[in-house]
Parts: C-alpha cells; sequence; structure tokens
C-alpha cells in the first residue's frame, strides 16, 4: 500500500516538475498574488492629493504646510485662490484634502487666541477620509505644541459622505492584509493543484486505465493529494518568508504552531479540490469549479466583510468555510502570539471540517463507472 | 508461459444474461458468452453497438445492471479486484501520460500491479522488443506517432502477463502497416497461451480472429468461426461492375428474389435466391440503361455477411 502511494507521488512529482505551466502555478503566482496584494490591498495612506488654499500668507501658515507635505502623507498639488476651486478639484476627484487657512491666523496665534484651520475632506472613501484627517490632526497638533501655543482648532466639516464602496473596519492594513494573503495563496493553490490533477486523468483516459490496475481508491487518492500537501506547505514557507522578509510582517507567536495549524488547514483545502474533481469532468470544469468555491469563500471568510454582520443564513454558511478559521488562527499567531488556549476552538473546527470534507470526496471516489 | 497452460475446464470469460442499461437505453442485454483459454475473440458490430459497455463490464470498471460474468475464473461483480490483477485492459483511447517517457510509462504500471523488481528487466526488455520501442524509450509519450503510442499502451497492460487481456478498438485511427504490426504482436501472443477478447469496427480485422461475434444495439447476432460465418449466407453472391453502381443498386433491390445488395466503391456484391436470378437482374438492368461491365460469383466476405444481417434486423 505505502509502495504504491509512493509511486505515485513520484509520478505526480515528475509530471508537476516536467509541466512548465504548473511550475508557474507553484512558484511564481503565490510570490506575484502576496507582492501584489501586500501592496496594492493597503488602507495604508500616503501621498494624499492635496490643495491649499492659504488667506494668511504669512509665515506660519507656509510652514504648517511644508510639515504636512514633509509628514509624507500629503502631496500639495494645488494652491487655489478660491473655495469654488476646491469644490472643483475635489467633485474631479484631483484632491482628497483641502486644507483652508483664513486670514488672521499668524495674528491669532501671536495673540495668543484660539487660531483655526479648516480640513476639507472627500468622503468618498471614508477609510482614507478617517485616516487623512488623523494624520493632519496629529501634524497641527503638533505644529501648535512647538510654537509653545496648542490653541489651534481643527475644523473638520465638509465630510460629505457621497457613496460607500466597501468599507474596512481595520487600519493596521499590511500586518492584517498579510497573513490573510498567506491563506489565500495557499489555498488557491492547492485547490487548483488536487482538482486539475486529478480531472486531468480523467480527461486524458489514464483513469480509466488506473481503474483497471489493483490500485485501491485510498491509495489513488492520497498518491494524488500527498504531493500538494508537500507543495502546500512549501508555499506556506515560501510565503512566510516573504512576508517576514520583506514586509516586515511581525511574527510574535510560534512556527510549530503555526505549521501544524497549516497541515490541519491543508486537509480541508485538499479534500475540497478533491471534491471539486470527483464533481469536474474536464479541467475547465474542474477551474469554474474552483473559482466558484474560492471567490466566495475569501468573499465571506472574515477578511474584508465582518462576519457578523452578515445575514444570519450566510452566517451559517460560514462554517463551512476554512478560511473563516484558519484567517483567525494565522492572524493570531502572527500578530498576537495567541496560542492553542486561544485558539483550539478554530483548530478543533478547521479539523473536524478537513475530516468531514475528505470522507465525504472519498465516499464520492469510485473505482467504478457508472 | 506455463501460468497459461492451467486447466482448460474453466473458461476464460464466461457471461450470464450480461445486461447493462443506462436510464431508458439498453446498452448490452442479456449477453451470454462463453470464451475458451486462447481463443482470440472479435466483436464486431457498428459504434454504439455496446461493445464499449460490454468490455468495461468485463473489466470489473462498470457494474452490470443484470446478470453476472466470469473473468479467468473470478466473478466481476464480487471478486473485481481480483479479476483486474488477472486481466490487462486496454481502453479505446488508451491513456498514456504523455509528460512521462515511454520507459517511465512502463514501469509507472510495473510498480502499480507489483511486479517484482527481479521480473522487470527481462519483461521490460521483451516488451520494448516486440512493440519496436526499445530505441525509443527516453522519449515522451506525447512524441510518439499514432501506431507507437497504441503499442506502448499494450506494453503497458502486458506488464504484469495477464491471462486475459481486453483490447476496445484497439487499432481505431492507425496507419495499416501500424495495424499489421499490431496483430502481429497479438498472434505472438496467442502462442504464448493469452486469451484476447478484441472489439473492432475493421471488418477485415474480424476475418483474423479464431472466433467473430456480431453484435448490434445491445445483443449478438451472431457469434462463430470467420469461415462458418461465410458460409452462413447459404446463398450464391455475386460481383457486378458498373460505371452506375448505385443507380444499379436502387434497382436491383427491387428484382424479387434478390436477398441484399451493397455498395463497394463501383463494385457491387448481390445476394440472390438463386443463379438464374442473375440473367433477370442484367435485363432489368439493361430496360433502365445501365450496362454491367461484367460478373463473377465470389465467397462472401464477414463484412457481406454482417451487412446483411444488420440490415435484415
Amino acid at each position: 500500500m505505502i509502495k504504491r502511494i509512493r509511486h505515485v507521488v513520484i509520478k505526480e512529482f515528475i509530471q508537476l516538475f516536467r509541466d512548465r505551466r504548473m511550475k508557474a502555478i507553484i512558484f511564481v503566482i503565490p510570490v506575484m498574488q502576496l507582492i501584489v496584494f501586500g501592496y496594492a490591498v493597503t488602507t495604508d495612506v500616503k501621498d494624499i492629493s492635496t490643495a491649499v488654499y492659504d488667506l494668511d500668507r504669512s509665515s506660519e501658515s507656509r510652514e504648517l504646510f511644508r510639515r504636512l507635505e514633509a509628514s509624507g502623507y500629503f502631496r500639495i498639488g494645488y494652491h487655489v485662490s478660491s473655495p469654488f476651486e476646491i469644490q472643483g478639484l475635489m467633485d474631479r476627484g484631483e484632491i482628497t484634502v483641502a486644507v483652508q487657512i483664513n486670514h488672521g491666523f499668524s495674528s491669532d496665534l501671536k495673540r495668543g487666541n484660539q487660531a483655526a484651520v479648516q480640513v476639507l475632506l472627500d468622503g468618498t472613501d471614508s477609510n482614507t477620509a478617517t485616516v487623512a484627517m488623523d494624520y493632519a490632526n496629529r501634524i497641527i497638533t503638533k505644529y501648535a505644541k512647538d510654537l509653545g501655543t496648542g490653541r489651534i482648532a481643527v475644523s473638520p466639516f465638509g465630510v460629505e459622505l457621497r457613496e460607500r464602496a466597501w468599507y474596512n473596519p481595520e487600519l493596521r492594513s499590511k500586518n492584517y492584509n498579510v497573513p490573510g494573503v498567506i491563506a489565500f495563496v495557499i489555498m488557491l493553490t492547492c485547490l487548483l493543484l488536487t482538482s486539475m490533477a486529478v480531472v486531468r486523468e480523467r480527461e486524458i483516459g489514464t483513469m480509466e486505465q488506473l481503474m483497471v490496475t489493483p490500485i485501491r481508491p485510498v491509495e489513488f487518492i492520497l498518491g494524488k493529494t500527498i504531493p500538494f500537501a508537500l507543495i502546500g506547505f512549501f508555499e506556506m514557507l515560501l510565503v512566510t518568508a516573504i512576508a517576514l522578509l520583506k514586509f516586515d510582517i511581525p511574527m510574535k507567536g510560534s512556527f510549530l504552531l503555526l505549521f501544524a495549524s497549516t497541515a490541519i488547514y491543508l486537509l480541508s483545502v485538499l479534500g475540497m479540490g478533491l471534491f471539486i474533481s470527483t464533481i469536474a469532468r474536464t479541467q475547465q470544469q474542474a477551474l469554474m469549479a474552483t473559482f466558484l468555491f474560492y471567490v466566495p469563500a475569501v468573499l465571506l471568510s472574515g477578511f474584508m466583510f465582518p462576519i457578523e454582520n452578515m445575514p444570519e443564513v450566510i452566517q451559517y454558511g460560514t462554517y463551512l468555510n476554512p478560511l473563516r478559521y484558519f484567517l483567525v488562527i494565522i492572524r493570531g499567531i502572527f500578530l498576537k502570539n495567541s496560542g492553542l488556549a486561544v485558539l483550539w476552538p478554530q483548530i478543533l473546527s478547521l479539523f473536524m471540517l478537513g475530516i468531514l470534507v475528505i470522507t465525504v470526496s472519498s465516499m464520492r471516489f469510485r473505482k467504478r463507472m457508472r | 508461459m506455463s501460468r497459461y497452460i492451467s486447466n482448460n475446464i474453466i473458461p476464460a470469460i464466461k457471461t450470464s444474461g450480461l445486461t447493462k442499461t443506462f436510464g431508458d437505453t439498453i446498452a448490452v442485454d442479456g449477453l451470454n458468452l462463453e470464451i475458451r483459454k486462447g481463443e482470440l475473440f472479435g466483436l464486431v458490430g457498428p459504434d454504439g453497438a455496446g461493445k464499449t459497455t460490454a468490455i468495461r463490464m468485463l473489466s470489473a470498471i462498470m457494474e452490470p445492471t443484470k446478470g453476472e460474468a466470469w473473468v479467468a475464473g473470478h466473478s466481476v461483480i464480487s471478486e473485481g479486484e481480483t479479476v483486474k490483477e488477472k486481466i490487462g485492459y486496454m481502453s479505446q483511447r488508451f491513456g498514456l501520460y504523455e509528460d512521462l517517457t515511454v520507459i517511465e510509462n512502463i514501469l509507472f504500471y510495473a510498480d502499480l500491479y507489483d511486479v517484482p523488481k527481479k521480473e522487470r528487466p527481462l519483461r521490460i526488455e521483451s516488451l520494448l522488443g516486440f512493440s519496436n520501442l526499445t530505441p525509443f524509450q527516453d522519449r515522451l509519450a506525447g512524441r510518439l506517432s499514432g501506431g507507437m503510442k497504441q503499442k506502448l499502451g499494450l506494453a503497458c497492460t502486458l506488464i504484469h502477463t495477464p491471462e486475459v487481456l481486453f483490447l476496445d478498438e484497439p487499432t481505431n485511427g492507425v496507419d495499416p502497416v501500424s495495424r499489421r504490426d499490431f496483430w502481429k504482436i497479438l498472434y505472438d501472443l496467442l502462442k504464448e497461451g493469452v486469451t484476447i477478447f478484441a472489439s473492432t469496427s475493421y471488418l477485415d480485422e474480424a476475418e483474423r480472429c479464431t472466433r467473430v461475434c456480431l453484435m448490434n444495439k445491445g445483443s449478438i447476432l451472431m457469434d462463430d468461426n470467420p469461415a462458418a460465418i461465410k458460409r452462413s449466407l447459404g446463398l450464391p453472391m455475386f460481383e457486378m461492375w458498373s460505371d452506375e453502381a448505385r443507380k444499379a443498386a436502387e434497382i436491383i433491390k427491387t428484382v424479387k428474389g434478390v436477398h441484399s445488395a451493397s455498395l463497394y466503391g463501383n463494385k457491387l456484391h448481390v445476394a440472390v435466391n438463386s443463379r438464374e436470378l442473375m440473367d433477370d437482374i442484367i435485363i432489368e438492368l439493361g430496360r433502365s440503361g445501365i450496362t454491367i461491365r461484367g460478373h463473377r460469383e465470389i465467397l462472401p466476405s464477414i463484412e457481406d455477411i454482417f451487412i446483411s444481417r444488420v440490415e435484415r434486423q
């Protein structure tokens, strides 16, 4: 039995490494995904396009603008001379922030009166608006402190909310995103590889040929999934290394726990891949089915939208989503140094889900045709 | 070789009322067969006759709806896995791993069948030898010609020295020269005592079998050796040449006493109740302005017999 499994595993690896597209799926795509997501899927705010409206024209107002720009968060691209210009720029989406300093700013400061700065924000993207407001506030407060007055009031008005495409309640974006992306990358690669590898045998006719050999279904299933489990682990190492070295994600918890829970996570991912391969007849169908599963799994994982906010029916559905558990686990380990004591409910659920999925798919897998 | 010459009492293949239905369609309808060891059994029939379904059931990869079958003395229903160890099965489109080399393909099947390591070198050498694949053993299977792929498929099926070999349209889409080579290999296997069960839609191949069975719409119409089948018509058959063979065939079919008339290019094969009828036919054709370049009596081919039987059904 072990011998036969080993032979299938070896065969699978030979095939994998001879196929250039497969190599791309294994090596290039995960790294690319992580880098693209790591940089692009970010809610950090930098280089915010800003207009300034300076009615005071004093050294103090210029100094404040200089500080805004020097922070790196604001890029002052427009010096306007009327409020209508601000309106126009914001309507066209050319600026997100406008800072207006009224006449009397410097004299108020000198006299020790309360000086006012008006910050106008485009609230279309509420995240950016909130973050920009926060940054501006900090810089202006710091400036006031340096002047020794502490008397600048920032009036945040004109925050008009036109629409809300989505919302992201978190502001620590990279630390929050990258561990999630690790989970996604492993899932996509392993799902694709498993479902495609089995369906390919069916498509090219080797499956019929294998059915007539004395190989047992369990030997075939293990022989087919072990290579992808190993690749899943390799992927984990690769992507984690990039996350730590390239994105400076803090790794506060235990590597051992991370790998153990990855193994449990792979159980359900490979099981899902296997399940897809029992319903799909062609590689295209397998590809379609993989994405039909993967996209909702990501959307309903709690990564972008909190599960508590979903309709109750869908909330129940997410119990079948391995990502739901693994995201909690991987973030807990990376960011909070959570141990088994905290994560055991997730790990146990993930394990039971894995056993369930593997059992169902193995039962659907037969050595006979209908 | 000696393992094949065990007792000859147990038939290599036996079926009893073997039936397979897919929904409302009956693919195989109550098949009763008994095939002795060492036979080269040819299952002939048009596409959709149920040949593949029959072979799949006998190879224990498809559950029969009704009936039972025994291969190499074991039930395909209750002892499917034992049957699988004793047979070789080459499906219509033998699935080779095209990204593995010739030798890797063979070794993979050797591994699956647990062929002992000691026996392998000799076995592989002889399989590569008879299939003329020795010079190509490191070539990727995907880069072989159609005929070579077919032979590699056969080599993979034979790696574990099966007692019964099932071939589903093995030479479909293979060039005539490769087809001849392939049949030569089958004869060599037959000498070793292997029982071969092959389906084919080439009727010239049927003549090479020791026993031929005509299948149509799931049931068996004829089952005998090729010579007996050829005699089975029991009517004289004539070959005729005409430039307007198609038109001639239409007219001939209307003549009373004509059993069948089938077209082979510009030739016609006509089965008649009596030899005297030929004169009537020629007169009848003359009336329609069709001239006959000549005619002679021939021994019907298996094709003639089968066409006439299938048409009658």
